[in-house]
């Protein structure tokens, strides 16, 4: 059992016991792992839909004159290209190009973004802004909103459907990776087109004592095409899908480049911090990049294990699974780029052995689009 | 809290590792309990540390298991030698999931001091220890 006595809970813990829930301690949050089991709760989404509480997100609100420009020369990707009530995501990097945090940054206006950041980089990221708004003489003002945002995830092809009975807000007409504010079921909403599973669907945040309810009615309007998931499912979702994970694939040491995301770094903006660094990594290479791995020998490569090729270490794996929806045994590893080569041969060393696994391509899976 | 009711077959001996032992003449059968199984979800992987015909101490590695949440160790409960591995579950890890006291049984033994196996807990006393590990 969880020692639950300095943990967090959010609005919905009851709701998660009540349903069943496996409860354990994610940075510091009491949330459900699993609910029926990780990899039906996987193909549920894959098929039909499931619905995640993800309050434990963080969420900071950026207004002022200035707002636009600081949040520009934050990202790496570039937020002046944004429409209103478009969102965009971006990483945020230190000098040196290491990632602090990747975030979605919502557009209201030019001098009003709203930004979510990972739980576990709250108060490291709130420090990083407010660092970054003093250095600039940023003229705005930033609040660290997160204790006041409640926010669920209803992913899945059935998404569309289930949450279209309980708004008057036309979904068909919010596109991926837009938002609007309405009302879901009585609650004000912010009702955003994204999420973290590589299907389709929509991420709602609101004051938590106006949705309490949500939860509930969302699972009730879904009927037998919901099912409540778990962060198991959505950490094996999110890695087929090939979506970053903090503290996995990204951390203060990692860049972007690295990573494989440099459709998110923007070099022919002005200025922002990190370019310095992005620019020559995208000119002249990195010594590692993400590689997506399936085993060849039998075995489950999990976060940590070494990297070896011809008799050295060569890296280490970010993220392992038997992917749910291939049924194959795969891996996110970073490996220099001589050996990133699509049917490069790796060995991943898996407690005394050095099993063989190849490079293949990225993402593992991609939802076919309508 | 839990409201998950574990089978826990009263013919069996427990062990605090949430191995199963079945004991059958000189040779015991032995996998993990409902409440392993159940603990570990969905098991993807099978891999025997130990052959057939191989002498084992109790307490001694016998398997991995890994579920998509973690690897675990299996044990010998009992000194002996090996005389079958269920190697189907090499093939069909899911099976532990789905029958862990019939078809997911994991390795045979030949007992050299049967009397290790009188020491494990009875259905009754893994029933407490489980109920104890989860309040």
């Amino acid at each position: 059992m969880v020692d639950s006595s300095s943990l967090k809970k959010t609005p919905f813990y009851d709701a998660h016991v009540k349903h069943g829930g496996k409860i354990v301690d994610f940075s510091g949050w009491l949330l459900p792992v699993q609910f029926k089991g990780m990899s039906e709760e996987h193909n549920f989404v894959r098929t039909s839909c499931g619905l995640f509480d993800v309050s434990h997100m963080g969420e900071f609100m950026v207004e002022g004159p200035d707002a636009l420009k600081f949040v520009d020369n934050l990202i790496t990707n570039d937020a002046s290209k944004l429409n209103v009530n478009q969102v965009l995501y971006t990483p945020m990097c230190r000098d040196n190009a290491g990632v602090v945090d990747d975030l979605l940054v919502y557009k209201y206006s030019n001098v009003k973004f709203f930004l979510v950041v990972n739980a576990a980089n709250i108060d490291k990221d709130f420090a990083w802004c407010n660092e970054v708004k003093n250095k600039m003489k940023a003229d705005i003002s930033l609040k660290n909103l997160s204790d006041g945002f409640a926010q669920l995830a209803i992913q899945g092809p059935k998404a569309e459907s289930i949450l279209q009975k309980l708004t008057s807000v036309n979904l068909s007409q919010i596109k991926f990776y837009w938002f609007c504010e309405g009302e879901v079921d009585g609650a004000h909403c912010i009702i955003s087109r994204t999420g973290y599973t590589g299907e389709d669907g929509f991420e709602l945040y609101f004051k938590p004592s106006e949705g309490l309810h949500l939860y509930d009615s969302i699972l009730k309007a879904g009927g037998n095409d919901i099912m409540p998931c778990g962060l198991g499912a959505r950490d094996t979702l999110r890695f087929e899908s090939k979506l970053m994970l903090y503290g996995h694939e990204l951390d203060d040491e990692t860049t972007p480049i690295e990573a494989g995301i440099a459709w998110t770094v923007k070099l022919n903006k002005p200025s922002f911090i990190g370019k310095q660094i992005l620019s020559e990594q995208k000119e002249k290479g990195t010594k590692k990049i993400l590689a997506g791995l399936e085993m060849i020998d039998k075995g489950v490569p999990r976060a940590h294990y070494d990297v070896y090729h011809a008799g050295g270490k060569v890296g280490y794996v970010t993220t392992g699974a038997q992917s749910p929806t291939l049924k194959k045994f795969i891996a996110l590893a970073y490996v220099p780029p001589e050996l990133s080569r699509l049917d490069s041969v790796v060995e991943i060393k898996i407690r005394d052995k050095f099993l063989k696994a190849k490079v293949v391509s990225l993402p593992f899976y991609k939802r076919e689009k309508k | 809290m839990s409201n998950v009711d574990y089978n826990i077959p009263e013919d069996l001996r427990y062990t605090e590792q949430h191995e199963w032992l079945r004991i059958d003449g000189k040779t015991a059968y032995v996998g993990i309990s409902d409440y392993a199984q159940h603990e570990s979800g969905d098991i993807v992987y099978v891999e025997f540390t130990s052959g057939v015909n191989q002498t084992v101490d109790a307490h001694e590695k016998m398997c991995v298991v890994e579920s998509s949440k973690a690897a675990s160790d299996v044990y010998s409960p009992v000194s002996g030698k090996v005389v079958t591995l269920n190697v189907e579950l090499e093939d069909n890890p899911e099976i532990i999931n789905e029958d862990p006291y019939g078809e997911g049984w994991m390795f045979e033994i030949e007992m050299s001091n049967p009397s290790e196996a009188q020491e494990l807990m009875t259905a009754a006393e893994y029933k407490k220890f489980i109920e104890e590990a989860i309040s």
